[in-house]
């Protein structure tokens, strides 16, 4: 087959092109330039590009920058600033996921005539006219969280070569085959947002295209005021620190109101909810009808719960903390990625 | 286990037509560039003879560069490429000019203005300098009221007005000749710089640059080696230019630094192969017009960003409607054909062309460009396949 790996300069995406070509595919790497802003350090920075290109060519690759600069831009800068200033926690690295690699990516792809994408997401395709898509092999570096929004009909041009490995055999085989991107460590942040500068970083960004306002804080039962934060668009339900609400009992994010410019804060049990509100579905292959059971994890790494499908989301099994709206829930059933949905604002019905 | 670093495949014949990124080195120039790097390596600075051999050669060169520039030996600066050229020229004349900081408004250098399709190597320093881009109309041309404004508020201090000869982009020429007269009337004191690094072996440069006092040409434009090139320095601008690099007393201590013999020596015969070569500049101009008939005949939808009369016969930058120009290069790299579009970003990744945005098309419109552009090695053959490919390649792309 005739497959494009996106490389990103990382040690993952350099060994899944590698794997490729040891079984015989005709493959070309390109890395996709996305951000060419002041924070051009993360992923897909220029340094990731020389990285890419370097391992493409110890792979014995053709290699390609693609500037989807553009694209970026107005599916997850100006969407992630946008929720932001309406009060809602987006999760930007789903969106390229979601608009750039398996759109933007995908469809260029198309036109060049190759007859598959492939990245180094620590996840597993199996293929077949109604594919599946399954956890990675090594459920602490699984990635299957970031590509629960994917459909069969991308999953049907997408192969994940080194979802079957665990992290440690990746690094090895990194080395064995000489990839100067070996000793890679992982990129964390989000790309577009200076790294290695702390929880400021993202304020900083936001404060530069947001008009932020202040709010005050006040007790989610009693009204009582308690403080007042500087910028409303900052904060995140569930969060705790930098609420200015003073010592004693912990209190936490429990609803944001961005419009009136309130927060309203409690204690951990005034987080917990019942289930979530879904909106933004997407479904692996057929959707799965109300009462079915799922497993929902909403995060990256974060520990799946019992959920049931209703109406209008999920129900929890057991009563669990708020997941902030605009965060993704990727929905399970054991190890396969059955769909995905974004949470909006508010308490799910009762009614299945 | 796995195999590692599978061999390259080898190319398939390419037909290139991206002269106006370089060209292919002329063996004659390779041959008269060899002795240079190998038995004769003096440093033309020092006394013995090995050294004098080497100043020799350099002399030798300078007579060519100049005779190509319509200037005199004395006259030619010899630089690292067209890049540092433009630099000497531009924060030369901003920073030797007699600005009193003291008396002026407090800005760091005298005033400088280029047009706002200039290569980087002109708009980079213009804008370093706090300097002004004059807009151009939608056919690329610098506006020439815009301009007089400007000279007329800068009427006493202006010390540069920079504008290209030939637009690496379009092949737009600028009416040099006007613009240099509005520049004499308005504003005496200013110089005028030429970027011609597109127009060398193209145009007539003693006639067609003339009235600039600077001219940039870079060797590696028009069969000489990568890493060589000139500035042209008439007598209106001697004793003005503050050099960018100092340290020895070369090129009558304007450019310090070795000179690069061999580098200097391939620009010299490649000068004089072109001085030589009268034919060419029709020849090549005629393919281009074939080209581009061809392609129109053969691709719906597609549109040169220029009409011909304002541009050189050998630049043909066309659009073709809802195609990337990324994904178009890549196709017909596949197919063997060099191409560009826009210019790369320290990334490499393609950007679109900030001339044709300047010419007033959206990032969207010229993300639709390419740029094919013709040179002495192309023949009619070449041109004839190539259209047939460009409408493969654009037809793949329009139905996958």
């Amino acid at each position: 087959m005739r497959v494009l790996v996106a490389l990103s300069g990382g040690v993952d995406s350099s060994v899944a092109a590698a794997l490729l070509v040891a079984e015989g595919h005709e493959v070309v790497g390109a890395t996709m330039k996305l951000w060419g802003g002041a924070s051009d350090s993360g992923c897909c920075s220029v340094a990731d590009v020389d990285d890419a290109r370097r391992a493409a060519t110890r792979i014995g690759i053709d290699h390609h920058v693609f500037n989807f600069t553009e694209e970026f831009s107005a599916r997850v800068v100006v969407p992630y600033v946008e929720a932001h200033g309406a009060g809602l926690t987006p999760n930007p690295c789903i969106e390229c996921n979601r608009h750039l690699k398996f759109r933007s990516f995908l469809d260029r792809a198309s036109r060049l005539g190759f007859d598959a994408v492939a990245t180094g997401h620590h996840a597993r395709v199996v293929p077949g006219d109604e594919p599946r898509l399954l956890r990675g092999e090594d459920v602490r570096k699984d990635q299957s969280y970031v590509l629960s929004c994917l459909t069969a009909a991308e999953l049907r041009r997408l192969l994940l070569p080194i979802g079957h490995l665990d992290k440690t055999a990746v690094r090895a085989l990194a080395a064995e085959l000489g990839l100067p991107t070996a000793g890679k460590p992982d990129s964390q942040d989000v790309c577009f947002v200076l790294q290695g500068t702390g929880a400021g970083a993202r304020e900083r960004f936001l404060s530069e295209r947001l008009e932020l306002h202040p709010a005050t804080v006040v007790d989610h039962t009693s009204g009582e005021v308690l403080g007042e934060v500087p910028a409303v668009e900052l904060v995140t339900v569930g969060q705790r620190r930098g609420l200015n609400v003073g010592g004693g009992e912990r209190r936490f994010a429990v609803r944001i109101d961005v419009g009136r410019r309130l927060i309203e804060v409690g204690k951990e049990a005034d987080l917990m909810a019942d289930g979530v509100v879904l909106g933004e579905r997407t479904w692996v292959r057929a959707p799965l009808p109300a009462g079915s059971e799922v497993m929902a994890q909403s995060s990256a790494h974060g520990r799946p719960a019992k959920a049931v499908l209703v109406g209008d989301g999920l129900l929890f099994g057991e009563r669990r903390r708020r997941v902030a709206p605009g965060q993704t829930v990727a929905l399970y059933v054991g190890d396969e990625v059955v769909g995905s949905g974004i949470v909006r604002p508010g308490d799910v019905g009762a009614a299945a | 286990m796995l195999t590692p670093l599978r061999e390259g495949r080898s190319p398939h014949p390419t037909i290139y037509l991206d002269h106006a990124a370089t060209t292919p080195l002329r063996p004659e120039a390779f041959e008269a560039m060899r002795p240079w790097l190998t038995t004769s390596y003096g440093n033309p600075s020092g006394t013995h003879s090995l050294a004098r051999a080497a100043l020799r050669a350099v002399d030798d060169a300078r007579e060519q560069v100049a005779e190509l520039l319509g200037g005199e030996p004395g006259e030619v600066v010899f630089t690292s490429g067209g890049t540092e050229a433009d630099n000497l020229a531009v924060a030369g004349a901003a920073r030797g000019a007699r600005w009193d900081a003291a008396a002026g408004s407090g800005r760091p250098a005298a005033p400088v203005c280029c047009s706002a399709v200039e290569h980087p190597a002109v708009l980079e320093p213009t804008r370093a300098l706090g300097g002004e881009e004059i807009g151009v109309d939608a056919g690329g041309i610098i506006d020439l009221d815009a301009l007089s404004c400007w000279l007329s508020a800068h009427a006493e201090d202006a010390a540069l007005v920079s504008v290209m000869l030939v637009n690496n982009e379009t092949g737009v020429i600028q009416p040099l000749a006007e613009l240099a007269a509005l520049v004499r009337e308005v504003a005496p004191s200013a110089l005028i710089h030429t970027d011609a690094v597109q127009a060398a072996g193209w145009l007539d440069l003693p006639r067609a640059a003339a009235a600039a006092d600077l001219v940039t040409v870079s060797a590696h434009k028009f069969g000489g080696p990568k890493g060589t090139g000139a500035l042209l320095i008439r007598p209106p601008a001697r004793g003005r230019l503050h050099p960018v690099l100092r340290g020895g007393p070369q090129e009558h201590e304007l450019r310090a630094g070795t000179h690069d013999v061999a580098g200097i020596v391939g620009m010299g015969c490649a000068a004089r192969l072109l001085i030589s070569e009268s034919q060419e500049p029709a020849r090549v101009a005629q393919l281009g017009d074939r080209f581009v008939a061809g392609v129109l005949s053969a691709v719906e939808g597609a549109v040169p960003a220029v009409p011909r009369q304002l541009r050189i016969g050998t630049i043909c930058n066309l659009g073709f409607e809802a195609i990337e120009s990324e994904e178009l290069l890549l196709m017909l790299d596949a197919a063997g054909v060099c191409a560009s579009a826009g210019s790369s970003c320290a990334s490499g990744a393609v950007e679109p062309s900030h001339v044709l945005m300047a010419m007033g098309l959206s990032a969207g419109e010229a993300r639709e460009h390419v740029r094919f552009s013709l040179g002495h090695r192309t023949t009619e053959a070449e041109v004839d396949q190539a259209v047939t490919l460009v409408a493969e390649a654009v037809g793949k792309l329009r139905s996958p």
